[in-house]
C-alpha cells in the first residue's frame, strides 16, 4: 500500500484497575494491534464483548491515551502532536456513534449540532454557516426546513444522519464509524448504509467501521479484520475472509450468523463458554479453551501465535484451517 | 393438533391526549404444541406489548379492548381473576425477557430464585425445590460447577443470566414459552448457543415457543411459522420457509430485501423509504401505504385479510382481485 492514510503499529491500550485491597491484574483491551488503511477504502473490525474493538478505534483517535504503540495519520504521528497540530488534525478524522440518541446533545437543535465545527474550527464565515448546515443535511437526504429541530423530534434514523453530517461539517478524510447502524430498525438500516456507501463514494473518505455483524461487514467493507481479547487473529479482504476462513474463531463467528434464508443451514458450529475477562486472557493462544478444533500441540496453550501472511490474508494461528 | 393457544381479534389501548391510542390492533394468531412461531416486527409494531397482553401483564393505564378473545387450552384467560390468574400466569405460560440483569434480583442467589419460584407454583419442601433447581441448572447448561447454586447474578456473564431466565422460566413447567427478543443482548456466539438451548428444551418438554424477534435471521434457523407484525397488526403470515421462498405482503419483501446477505451473490441493498410510523400516528387505511412502492387509491381503506396459501395470508390489496 503506498502512502497509507492511517498507519497502526503495535498499539496497546491497559485499564489499570485500582482495588484496596488486592491488586487486580490491568484490563488489556487492546494488546498489539498493527493496520493500515487506504484513502477512499472500508476497513471493518469485527468482534464480540470484550474484543476491544470499541476502544481500538477510540485509542486511535486518541479520545483515550494509548499505552504503546504508534499511530500515523496523513504521515503525522498522532501520539506526539502538542494540542494545536492535535486539535487541526481531529478535523480529518472523525467518528459517528453507535446510539444516535446519546451522541447528539438533547438541547441543541439538529442545525447548531452540525454547524458546531464549522464554528470551532473557523471553516466559514458566519453569514455562510447556515448555507453550510443546509447543504450537509441534504447531502445526508435530512431536510434542511428542520435544521431548527431538536433531536427528539427525529427518528433514530434521522438521528445517525445529523451524527453523520456533524462528521463531515469538518471536511475529514477518515470516519470512523462505531457499530453505526446496531441501534437502527432494520428497514432504515438499509438507509444508512447506503447513505455511506454513496458518501464514500463522492467524498473519498475512508471508514473504519467496527461491526458485530458480518452480513453488512460483507456489504460495506473492503477488507476485514477479526479481533478477540485485544488482538487481530484473521484479516484479509473481505470476500476471502468471509468466504475461505483460516481462524477457526472466524470460521464459528460466520457459523453463528444467523442467516434470513431457511435454506441455506450453515454447519452450526456451537463455541463453548464465553469470551473471557479481558483482564485474564489465557496463556498462549488467547482463543485456545475455546477453539472447535483442539490438536494436540502444546504451543497452542503455551505460544502466542503471530499474525502471519497466507495469501492475500493474515492470520494468527498454530494450525490454520487453510494453509 | 388442536391449538394450546388462540388468539383473537387482540386489542391494547391506552389513553391519550387525543382520544385512545392502540398500539396493539386486532391481532389474532394460534399456537400448538411442540411448534414455534416467531413475532417479527420492528419497534412500534406492538409485539411485545402483544406478549404482555398473554399474561395479562399491559401495564396501566393500558387495558385489553372487549372483544378480544384469549383462550388457554380451551380456558378463557380474560374472564380469570386472583388464584385461578396466577395458576396460568408464570406456571402455564412462562416469558424470558431481553434483558436478564433487570429481570434478575441482584441480591438473591440464582438458585434461591430459582427455587422461589418452584415454590410459588408447587407445594414442596425446601430441600425437595432446591433439587429441582439444581437439576434445572443442568439442564440450561449450567449445571458444570457445584457453585452455581449459590452465585449472585452479577458473578455471570449475559450468556449465564439468560440461561438462568430459562431456567427460572422452566420451573414451573410450561405449556407454552414466551421469549421476547431472548438474545438480542447477547454476543453471536453465545446467541447461538441460547437458540441451540431452546430448541433442546422445546422438544423436550413438548412446549409451545412464542419467539418475539427483529432478527429475521433467526427466524429462519429457529421457527416453524412466521407472523409479521407492523403497526399494530399482523400484515403477513406464513409457514417459515413459504415466507422466505414468496414473502407477499410489500412490507415483507421490503424487509427481506434490504437485509445484507452474508451468503450468496452481493447485491445493493433495497431500503424501504420513509420510517415507521408512532401508535398514534398512524396512517389512515392500509398502515403501510406511505412507504410501499406498489401503493394503490384503494390502500386508503384498510385492506382485508386474504388468504393465499395453505397458512399463508397477509393484509393487503394486492391478494384481492379487482371486481
Amino acid at each position: 500500500m503506498s502512502d497509507p492514510l492511517l498507519v497502526v503499529r503495535d498499539l496497546v491500550k491497559h485499564y489499570r484497575r485500582h482495588g484496596l485491597l488486592a491488586r487486580k491484574p490491568a484490563v488489556r483491551a487492546v494488546d498489539g494491534v498493527s493496520l493500515q488503511l487506504a484513502a477512499g477504502e472500508t476497513l471493518a473490525i469485527v468482534g464480540e464483548s470484550g474484543s476491544g474493538k470499541s476502544t481500538l478505534a477510540r485509542t486511535i483517535l486518541r479520545l483515550e491515551e494509548a499505552s504503546g504503540g504508534q499511530v500515523l495519520f496523513e504521515g503525522q504521528n498522532v501520539f506526539q502532536l502538542s494540542r494545536q497540530p492535535l486539535r487541526a488534525l481531529r478535523r480529518r478524522m472523525q467518528i459517528v456513534f453507535q446510539d444516535p440518541s446519546s451522541a447528539l446533545n438533547p438541547r441543541m437543535t439538529a442545525g447548531a449540532a452540525i454547524a458546531e465545527g464549522i464554528i470551532i474550527h473557523r471553516l466559514a464565515a458566519a453569514a455562510e454557516v447556515p448555507a453550510r448546515v443546509a447543504g450537509l443535511m441534504e447531502e445526508v437526504g435530512l431536510d434542511p426546513g428542520a435544521a431548527g429541530h431538536y433531536p427528539r423530534e427525529f427518528s433514530g434514523g434521522q438521528r445517525q444522519r445529523i451524527g453523520i453530517a456533524r462528521a463531515l461539517a469538518v471536511g475529514p478524510s477518515l470516519l470512523v464509524l462505531d457499530e453505526p447502524v446496531s441501534a437502527l430498525d432494520v428497514s432504515v438500516q438499509a438507509q444508512v448504509l447506503t447513505l455511506l456507501l454513496d458518501l464514500q463514494e463522492h467524498r473519498g473518505l475512508a471508514y473504519l467501521f467496527i461491526a458485530h455483524d458480518l452480513a453488512v461487514v460483507r456489504q460495506m467493507a473492503h477488507r476485514v479484520a477479526v479481533m478477540y481479547l485485544g488482538r487481530i487473529l484473521e484479516a484479509g479482504p473481505t470476500e476471502d475472509v468471509l468466504s475461505r476462513p483460516r481462524h477457526p474463531y472466524t470460521e464459528a463467528l460466520l457459523s453463528a450468523a444467523p442467516e434470513p434464508d431457511p435454506v441455506v443451514r450453515p454447519s452450526r458450529l456451537v463455541l463453548p463458554g464465553e469470551p473471557p475477562d479481558p483482564s485474564r486472557p489465557p496463556g498462549g493462544c488467547r482463543f485456545h479453551p475455546r477453539c472447535p478444533h483442539p490438536r494436540k500441540d502444546p504451543r497452542c496453550s503455551s505460544e502466542e501465535p503471530l499474525l502471519r501472511p497466507t495469501g492475500e490474508s493474515q492470520v494468527a494461528c498454530h494450525h490454520p484451517l487453510i494453509d | 393438533m388442536s391449538a394450546l393457544l388462540e388468539v383473537g381479534e387482540l386489542r391494547v389501548s391506552f389513553p391519550g391526549s387525543r382520544g385512545r391510542v392502540v398500539p396493539v390492533d386486532g391481532v389474532s394468531f394460534t399456537l400448538s404444541r411442540g411448534e414455534t412461531l416467531a413475532l417479527v416486527g420492528e419497534s412500534g409494531a406492538g409485539k411485545s406489548l402483544t406478549s404482555l397482553a398473554l399474561l395479562r401483564l399491559v401495564p396501566p393505564p393500558g387495558r385489553i379492548d372487549p372483544g378480544a378473545a384469549l383462550r388457554l387450552d380451551g380456558t378463557d384467560l380474560l374472564g380469570l381473576e386472583g388464584e385461578a390468574l396466577r395458576r396460568i400466569r408464570g406456571r402455564r405460560i412462562a416469558m424470558v425477557f431481553q434483558d436478564p440483569m433487570t429481570s434478575l434480583n441482584p441480591v438473591l442467589t440464582i438458585g434461591d430464585q430459582i427455587s422461589e419460584t418452584i415454590r410459588a407454583h408447587f407445594r414442596l419442601p425446601a430441600r425437595e425445590a432446591r433439587r429441582r433447581a439444581e437439576s434445572l441448572l443442568t439442564e440450561v447448561g449450567l449445571g458444570d460447577s457445584t457453585d452455581r447454586y449459590g452465585s449472585y447474578p452479577h458473578q455471570l456473564s449475559g450468556g449465564m443470566r439468560q440461561r438462568v431466565m430459562l431456567a427460572i422460566a422452566l420451573a414451573a413447567e410450561p405449556d407454552l414459552l414466551i421469549a421476547d427478543e431472548p438474545t438480542s443482548a447477547l454476543d453471536v456466539t453465545v446467541q447461538a448457543q441460547i437458540l441451540e438451548l431452546l430448541d433442546r428444551l422445546k422438544a423436550a418438554r413438548a412446549m409451545a415457543v412464542l419467539l418475539i424477534t427483529h432478527d429475521l435471521g433467526i427466524v429462519a434457523g429457529r421457527a416453524d411459522r412466521v407472523a409479521v407484525m407492523y403497526a399494530g397488526r399482523i400484515v403477513e403470515e406464513a409457514p417459515v420457509d413459504r415466507l422466505f421462498a414468496q414473502p407477499a405482503h410489500p412490507y415483507t419483501k421490503g424487509l427481506l430485501a434490504s437485509l445484507p446477505r452474508l451468503r450468496g451473490p452481493r447485491k445493493p441493498l433495497g431500503a424501504i423509504p420513509g420510517s415507521v410510523p408512532v401508535p398514534g400516528q398512524w396512517p389512515v387505511g392500509c398502515r403501510f401505504h406511505p412507504r410501499c412502492p406498489q401503493a394503490m387509491p384503494r390502500c386508503l381503506t384498510e385492506p382485508p385479510v386474504v388468504p393465499l396459501a395453505a397458512g399463508h395470508s397477509m393484509r393487503c390489496w394486492l391478494g384481492v382481485k379487482e371486481s
